[in-house]
């Protein structure tokens, strides 16, 4: 059921055949319920055999473990047999529900993504989960069709069907990847603050559930050495923690990628080691790309690549997954080639544009923001070592003399990457400095301005310039710009919206 | 569009204001809330003896600022709450401490919504919402006169319709 074929041999809605979910879907609701059901029960015995003895507990819990075990597994049979989809040449249909009879059907023009994904369990199987999504912008998912779960290849299936709709996708399909997982990108790894973070997160855990004996043990060995070496232990400790922990999760998120274009005008990225999925999105969705800089990769070298696009809800659980990375942290060069590539431009739009500078304001109120940030633990430090006791000095002065340097050596990186130009057909604006982001954003995709001046931005002649857009995060701004070169810049940029309601004066 | 030394470049006000008996119910509101808080900290000033004190200085500084601000900033908003339509865009100007100016092209409009809470039943108020294919970009005219505010929906309703595309 592809394209111009649909006419010749015009298909019936009534003879289009509904299709089931798969029926091992009760087995891996088992395998997910039955160790938590247990787990519950094995606790539940415990307490009622304190009471009543281990028989009687016994031949309490267990009966009503195994009733629930078979509940679950009816319900979810239930669910399965109660669900059930059909792809119409114009429509994607869905019915379910075991009560409530629900039936949706998304409209196959409007369909620009479908998402694979296919957790171990899953995988075992040669199942997975099939997420279909539309350009509409809904809070909920209603917007969107899952089917849990179904065969890898009838997944595929959906996903071609779906997506390669157009006759003319069939005839410039080209097997060759955009661009590919390299080993050597799991340096960008461990420089993230997930590596801090599973540092601390495994002292924590030793804390909380070591055994005191383990525990006390650990503490003695440290006891005994010297100062220095035992805080370089436990730090180092934590590190290596922390630093195999997080190239396990990226490992784990991006092992095989593979950025490629199945049909002339898809994306699809494939990734995953334990887990994998399979995101494809219609070039036509596309506004433009965001390129992410943490600090740590932005000293490396290395970047992260966002798609700008329409549709598909932002999701936290989908911003979580990476949903719209089309490339993991990687060299800049990389980034840049992969850009110019996805938007199929011959030089990437951020690289082909000199961006112009914000007034030196934008640097004083960047510095004054740091400098406010400081005076939250220090005045009140301050406070105390004048009226309670001067030994609050010390923590004071110790942590202004470390803090302010680094807030001040902030506030100028930040104003140095604030920036903004026209590169084409593509608006650029960057800003940020913990996690730089550079914006290319097609100006065809702008579809409103908001310029905005608190009082303080009045005094001192700067605005913020934001460019509504139906793609990605839905508006991004352009921080602390003159005010006048703003409005000119915004005119250029997508002529007609504010230069109507311009004047001189 | 190009700056040349001399001319200052800036947006100019939208053509209308909102509804004169906009003030009336944004002091309304204004004062409303703010008598409430009053009532709560002043009521758990005398309930709770330890903390009178504090409490009571904390309702001082809400009727010595508060009030004023209550009373004044509505007459402020009235002031620069502005919007046009023209047959291209819907164009507003809103906020006192935090100004912002916003344009939504025709061809964009997606959806047009009246709301018309209580309060603004009493004065026969209504605010249009207008929101594009951005969920981050919705334009809003508050304070308009019901029937000012019909006429406005039935033509940007008009205009929209006239104008092809999805909107995004």
């Amino acid at each position: 059921m592809t394209g111009i074929g649909n006419d010749a041999e015009q298909t019936d809605p009534l003879t289009v055949e509904w299709r089931k979910l798969d029926p091992r879907s009760v087995l891996i609701t088992l395998v997910h319920a039955t160790p938590v059901i247990a787990l519950a029960a094995v606790a539940g015995g415990v307490s009622i055999g304190e009471q009543f003895g281990t028989t009687l507990s016994t031949a309490i819990v267990a009966p009503a473990a195994l009733v629930f075990i078979i509940l679950v597994a009816v319900f979810d049979d239930l669910r399965r047999r109660r669900t059930s989809y059909r792809v119409l040449p114009d429509s994607v249909e869905l019915r379910e529900g075991i009560l409530v009879r629900n039936r949706r059907s998304l409209s196959r023009d409007r369909i620009r993504s479908v998402d694979i994904t296919a957790p171990v369990l899953l995988r075992l199987f040669g199942l997975v989960r099939v997420q279909i999504g539309t350009a509409e912008q809904v809070e909920s998912g209603d917007s969107s069709v899952v089917l849990h779960p179904v065969p890898a290849a009838e997944g595929d299936r959906l996903r071609r069907e779906l997506l390669e709709q157009t006759p003319e996708a069939h005839g410039e399909t080209t097997d060759s990847a955009v661009a590919t997982f390299v080993p050597s990108w799991i340096r960008f790894a461990p420089i993230s603050l997930s590596t801090l973070l599973f540092g601390v997160a495994f002292f924590g855990g030793v804390f909380r559930f070591a055994p005191a004996g383990v525990f006390d043990r650990g503490l003695g060995v440290l006891a005994s050495l010297s100062v220095t070496v035992a805080i370089g232990t436990v730090i180092g400790t934590g590190l290596l923690v922390g630093v195999l922990a997080s190239v396990a999760v990226f490992v784990e998120k991006w092992w095989r990628f593979r950025l490629d274009r199945p049909a002339s005008r898809t994306l699809r990225v494939r990734r995953g080691l334990l887990t994998t999925r399979s995101i494809s999105l219609e070039e036509e969705r596309l506004r433009g790309v965001e390129v992410l800089e943490s600090l740590g990769h932005r000293l490396l070298g290395g970047a992260q690549l966002d798609a700008v696009a329409t549709g598909l809800v932002e999701e936290a659980s989908s911003r979580q997954t990476g949903h719209k990375t089309l490339l993991p942290p990687a060299p800049r060069w990389d980034v840049d080639q992969v850009s110019a590539d996805v938007l199929r431009e011959a030089v990437p739009p951020i690289e082909a544009v000199r961006l112009q500078k914000h007034p030196s304001a934008a640097r004083g109120r960047r510095v004054r923001w740091g400098l406010l940030f400081v005076a939250i633990p220090v005045v009140p430090l301050l406070v105390l070592g004048l009226t309670v006791s001067p030994l609050f000095w010390h923590p004071a002065w110790i942590s202004a003399l470390i803090l302010i340097p680094v807030v001040v050596a902030l506030a100028f990186d930040a104003y140095h990457n604030l920036g903004h130009g026209i590169s084409g057909h593509y608006l650029v604006a960057r800003r940020g400095t913990l996690r730089r982001s550079t914006v290319a954003l097609q100006r065809t995709g702008i579809i409103g301005w908001t310029a905005s001046q608190s009082i303080f931005q009045r005094h001192r002649g700067l605005m913020t310039l934001t460019a509504t857009t139906s793609a990605g995060e839905g508006a991004y701004a352009i921080y602390d710009l003159d005010e006048e070169e703003g409005l000119v810049f915004a005119e250029e940029a997508v002529p007609d919206l504010f230069g109507p309601f311009l004047e001189r004066v | 569009m190009v700056s040349d030394p001399g001319h200052r470049v800036r947006l100019r006000p939208p053509e209308n204001q909102v509804d004169r008996r906009a003030v009336r119910w944004w002091s309304f509101r204004t004062i409303g809330s703010e008598i409430l808080l009053l009532l709560a900290v002043v009521v758990s000033a005398l309930l709770l003896p330890e903390a009178r004190f504090w409490l009571l200085l904390v309702a001082a500084a809400l009727a010595v600022i508060g009030l004023p601000l209550a009373i004044v900033l509505p007459r402020w908003w009235y002031r620069v709450h502005r919007w046009e339509v023209t047959d291209d865009a819907v164009y507003t100007r809103t906020g006192f401490f935090w100004r912002e100016w916003r344009v939504a092209p025709m061809s964009r409009i997606q959806t047009v919504d009246t709301r018309r809470g209580p309060l603004e039943r009493a004065w026969g108020l209504a605010t249009v919402t207008v929101t594009t294919a951005s969920a981050r970009g919705p334009v809003t005219i508050p304070g308009l006169d019901h029937d000012l505010a019909a006429d406005v929906v039935q033509r940007l309703t008009r205009t929209t319709q006239a104008t092809p595309g999805d909107a995004t």
